[in-house]
């Protein structure tokens, strides 16, 4: 039998959807931790980031925040949060040291790509609304948080894709979710389980991907709907780039 | 007295039995960094430059490229697993479709920020086109390339761990190894090295790119 004919009759069988196992189940609990972890990241790295670029002050600490980030293989934190703390489980936000990696992760893409989208304003927009009479929280507001609002969501939007993806990985630390069908098939060489997982995993994430970027393109002020403004899944990637920071470096 | 050793989050002793097994892994690990990276680039560079001159061209690829990357890791090793095993293989394929969106997007960016006076000015030196991309285009791209190159690379370092989680040779494989035995040493030189391995490679290019283009240092010290 060939692998697509078992993947389909996998995906077939009514046993693999329903109960503590099925993909119902995996799904619920892999949209619930990504959920509640990029939400937290949001409520804890936007407010510092926006003051931050509103303000234009340690850049630099901002865009090498994400950086390290990067540098740390993304389920490094899961295997030293498992040994931490293991089993330990609160309500709404499940596994601690799932909920703990998966913040850590989300919180660098959110903290620059808000800072550097509120930095960015262009200084004749802030001098036009302070002539106009504005103080600063207006100023904050009405002008610098609706002009930074498509990459500051594209921060949101690479932050919650991430999360989806490491999600996956939380499985081999013994998390629910979908990564659950693609370790536990590895670990019996249960090729079509994996390959059903693999499915199910990557069509969350370009559906996380596809329904960020509508919200995205919902906030971008009627304005600025022409220009062009970065898109993809890791914007943060781009608007990295171009921030020069002081030691010179065109990039982080 | 064994258990409290492979509860010790630094076991010396285990590391010095282990060399091997170390020195492979960090040896696979680079290998696959800089194969996916290079492999990535020769792809980047033709789609950047098309993407740069055909602007038509730029939404479709950035539009494939993105798709890539937003598949999970762990997903697409898995995908590969039943065609081409536990090979290096298996693992480069989706790590060189993670650098392509980072790099395509910065060399794009580089190319598009090349003054318009200086194209023209190449032009009117009898220039052709492919010897103005070459020889003016390219260098003067060349930062905000390597920034992307950098990009990638670490994120590249981070990815090729998750290669381990399957059981594909890489640091990752100490980092697994480690928390399935148990030996938590293992956990602690998989994840020190990969991040040792990442802010090396980081640096390193940045040399790279102050030795390729010592201009925008001179310009620096002028203090402009």
């Amino acid at each position: 039998m060939n692998l697509i004919q078992e993947v389909l009759d996998w995906f077939g069988d009514a046993d693999n959807w329903s109960g503590r196992r099925g993909v119902w189940h995996q799904l619920r609990e892999h949209v619930r931790m990504s959920g509640v972890a990029t939400l937290a990241a949001c409520a804890l790295a936007l407010p510092p980031a926006v003051w931050l670029g509103h303000k234009r002050r340690f850049g630099s600490v901002a865009v090498n925040v994400s950086n390290v980030g990067r540098a740390i293989p993304s389920f490094a934190i899961l295997v030293i949060g498992n040994e931490q703390f293991g089993l330990l489980e609160y309500p709404v936000i499940g596994s601690f040291t799932t909920f703990l990696a998966l913040v850590a992760l989300a919180v660098p893409p959110l903290v620059t790509n808000a800072y550097v989208a509120v930095a960015e304003v262009p200084d004749d927009l802030r001098d036009a609304a302070r002539g106009m009479g504005m103080s600063e929280g207006e100023i904050l507001r009405r002008v610098e948080l609706p002009v930074a609002a498509p990459l500051l969501m594209a921060g949101v939007r690479t932050a919650a894709v991430q999360v989806v993806a490491t999600a996956t990985i939380a499985a081999f630390v013994g998390a629910d979710g979908l990564g659950r069908f693609i370790i536990d098939g590895r670990a019996v060489n249960d090729q079509a389980e994996i390959f059903a997982g693999a499915l199910l995993v990557a069509l969350l994430s370009l559906l996380t991907e596809g329904g960020l970027a509508l919200v995205q393109s919902a906030v971008t002020p009627r304005g600025l709907r022409e220009a062009d403004v970065p898109t993809g899944a890791e914007a943060a990637a781009l608007a990295v780039a171009p921030v020069p920071t002081p030691d010179g470096r065109g990039s982080p | 007295m064994l258990a409290s050793n492979v509860d010790r989050w630094l076991w010396w002793d285990w590391i010095g039995r282990n060399t091997d097994l170390i020195w492979s892994s960090l040896r696979e690990h680079v290998i696959l960094t800089v194969a996916a990276v290079g492999i990535g680039l020769v792809i980047a560079l033709p789609l950047g430059v098309a993407a740069n001159r055909w602007r038509v061209l730029y939404a479709p690829i950035i539009g494939v490229t993105g798709v890539l990357f937003t598949i999970p890791s762990l997903a697409a090793f898995a995908f590969l697993l039943p065609y081409t095993g536990l090979t290096r293989t298996t693992a480069l394929i989706p790590l060189v479709s993670y650098t392509l969106l980072i790099l395509v997007r910065n060399i794009v960016a580089g190319l598009d920020a090349v003054p318009a006076e200086i194209k023209d000015a190449a032009d009117g030196m009898g220039f052709s086109r492919a010897r103005r991309l070459v020889r003016i285009e390219l260098p003067l791209a060349l930062p905000t390339i390597i920034a992307g190159i950098r990009i990638a690379t670490v994120t590249i370092v981070g990815l090729a761990a998750v290669a381990g989680l399957l059981a594909i040779p890489s640091l990752g494989n100490l980092i697994y190894v480690g928390q399935n035995r148990p030996i938590r040493t293992a956990v602690t030189v998989g994840i020190a090295l990969s991040i040792a391995l990442a802010v090396t490679a980081d640096l390193l290019l940045l040399g790279v790119q102050r030795l390729l283009t010592p201009w925008s240092r001179v310009r620096r010290e002028r203090g402009s």
